[in-house]
């Protein structure tokens, strides 16, 4: 028997009281941290109620952001913002982040500093395993296992296979992890990589920012992953130096250790990529869809709308205009980014432009308020999903891509090159 | 278990739960609500030619995407006893277990059953019978860890041994 672990099974391991575990398995896991926001976790609460379950496994390893339709955009979602709200108060659950200090629950959570190296993580949305950039196990699950979470501490997974993907070479200019993630989602598919851990490592991967991890590991779940992990390394360190005083003990894959397949990638002569409705994987470089016209461009979500996204996309921004029949939203994915950018003077290079800028919301991403697509329209997005009335109308289209090939498209009025406008 | 059962089957693979259940609604938990909007992106006509008892045939990767639990509620709220598909995403799959919401992977039966098509699924034997084209597929049955919840009628009931209180079906 192969003693060797991956990462994910060591983490799951250490959470379960084993000492070795192979995919397959199921155990019951300790959870770490709990997250939750306003449009799954109402139910779990609801469950927990109705069954008269009046505690909870520990307050302070919650984290409540309402983040998917607030600012609430009416009386019924007003409601579920209030039943998370009312959840929180009568817990006496500190970590809630309430309209004008909240963001998009993944931007939140690691800036923080809830997301540790080795630990575990959960919550009921499927982009959480964007955490697995800090070494941490960190998936999506639904609302009952919400529920079993929020009453026990504890949650059955059953081991995942583990994925290694390497990513070598020299990352061209207006290239940028977005670019990676779509190639590798477009390679494999987006089952291609179903019901297991997608592990990322190699020179370009230990290059990038923490922020820019985030991007690769945030959409894991696009190719059927139940996670993304990254092992940390000094970066996760440095990110993680004044936002926690918890001690961490990072984990590692062993040499060695299982993998059901390993893929590599050199992304030298990768191009800016954009990802066609109505899948992710649909994507080809952003030249080959140059005539493509748009009616809106977003920058932001749990995918592309931190400090880093912004700052690429004003780059391309400075000194030109939002083209006369396109609409450009910003919307930074948290206070504390939203705070940066505006410190920064990035809303004058976006307003100046002719860009509208938000408070942070996961709005426009899931169809849900602000910036909904008309019958017919199409947007170039920074976010994750370009699914059948993903953004809105059935018959409205989503375009996936980085933030300077949407900054570009934003100011072409048409799907456009970044490196034509830089 | 032995489930007698009318199929609406739908070829297309990858079939999303914002097709399942477009994110438009999801300013409720309600079933009964949520139900009404049961596949309307895919299919405008689902919920009128649904009856209870009735059973979906998908091809691969169904309910990828959200998380959204509400993509079960949906379903089951619309009368749908049990998904047959070439396979699922996996907290579409998590939460229909979770849930004690039957669904089964089967590739025969994928690419085989027609709308229309009358089913006898047997649950116990990994059988599937297509009483109209008069066919037979198996499948394999399903590990104790997802009979036990199916038992217990879901996650919550088996943690807190409550027992028979989940099932809105």
């Amino acid at each position: 028997m192969n003693k060797n672990m991956t990462i994910t099974e060591k983490i799951l391991a250490a959470h379960s009281g084993r000492k070795h575990l192979v995919p397959g398995d199921i155990v019951d896991a300790t959870i770490d941290i709990f997250m939750g926001h306003d449009v799954t976790t109402p139910a779990a609460i609801s469950m927990l109620e109705e069954r008269g379950i009046e505690s909870v496994f520990d307050k302070d390893k919650i984290v409540l952001v309402p983040d998917h339709f607030v600012p609430n955009k009416d009386i019924k979602s007003a409601e579920l913002a209030k039943r998370l709200r009312d959840f929180a108060s009568k817990h006496d659950i500190k970590n809630y982040y309430e309209v004008g200090r909240n963001g998009v629950c993944h931007a939140i959570l690691p800036e923080k500093g809830f997301v540790l190296p080795g630990t575990t993580i959960v919550c009921p949305d499927s982009h959480t395993c964007t955490h697995g950039a800090l070494g941490a196990f960190s998936t999506g699950i639904g609302s009952t296992d919400a529920a079993a979470v929020l009453a026990t501490g504890k949650l059955w997974f059953k081991i995942p296979e583990s994925m290694k993907f390497i990513v070598e070479g020299d990352l061209p200019e207006c290239v940028y992890s977005k670019d990676i993630i779509l190639e590798i989602i477009r390679d494999i598919g987006v089952d291609g990589a179903l019901y297991r851990a997608m592990e990322f490592c190699g020179s370009i991967i230990d290059d990038l920012s923490i922020e820019a991890r985030m991007t690769i590991t945030n959409m894991a779940i696009e190719a059927g992953g139940k996670s993304g992990i990254i092992a940390a390394d000094k970066k996760t360190d440095d990110y993680l130096k004044g936002r926690t005083n918890k001690r961490y003990t990072p984990v590692f894959s062993d040499d060695g250790a299982n993998y059901v397949e390993v893929r590599e990638y050199d992304v030298t002569t990768l191009e800016p990529m954009v990802a066609a409705p109505h899948l992710p994987s649909n994507s080809k470089p952003a030249g080959k869809y140059k005539d493509v016209k748009i009616d809106q461009v977003v920058l932001g979500s749990c995918t592309n709308g931190r400090i880093e996204d912004l700052r690429i996309a004003a780059n391309i921004m400075k000194g030109n205009c939002v083209a006369k029949n396109t609409r450009m939203l910003v919307i930074p994915a948290s206070t504390d980014i939203w705070r940066q950018a505006m410190k920064e003077g990035l809303f004058d290079i976006f307003a100046e432009s002719g860009a509208g800028i938000s408070i942070p919301t996961c709005g426009p991403c899931l169809g849900g308020h602000m910036g909904v697509l008309a019958n017919g329209e199409r947007c170039v997005a920074t976010t994750n999903r370009n699914f059948v009335g993903r953004m809105g109308h059935p018959k409205s289209e989503v375009y996936l891509a980085s933030p300077a090939t949407a900054a570009a498209s934003a100011i072409a009025g048409k799907i456009a090159d970044p490196r034509e406008y830089i | 278990m032995k489930l007698k059962a009318k199929a609406h089957t739908y070829n297309k693979a990858h079939i999303n739960t914002d097709e399942i259940i477009p994110a438009r609604y999801l300013n409720t938990d309600d079933e009964e609500e949520l139900a009404k909007h049961a596949m309307e992106d895919i299919d405008a006509n689902f919920v009128d030619n649904v009856k209870v008892g009735d059973v979906i045939v998908a091809a691969q990767d169904f309910g990828c995407g959200s998380s959204r639990e509400h993509a079960i509620w949906a379903l089951r709220g619309a009368g749908i006893r049990a998904v047959i598909a070439g396979s699922f995403a996996r907290i579409f799959f998590r939460n229909g277990i979770n849930n004690g919401f039957i669904l089964i992977e089967c590739q025969d039966a994928s690419k085989k059953v027609s709308t229309g098509d009358e089913l006898e699924i047997d649950l116990d034997g990994g059988t599937i019978k297509n009483l109209t084209k008069e066919e037979e597929y198996s499948f394999a049955s399903f590990p104790p860890f997802v009979l036990e919840m199916l038992s217990c009628k879901g996650l919550l009931n088996k943690i807190t041994k409550l027992g028979d209180t989940n099932d809105k079906s």
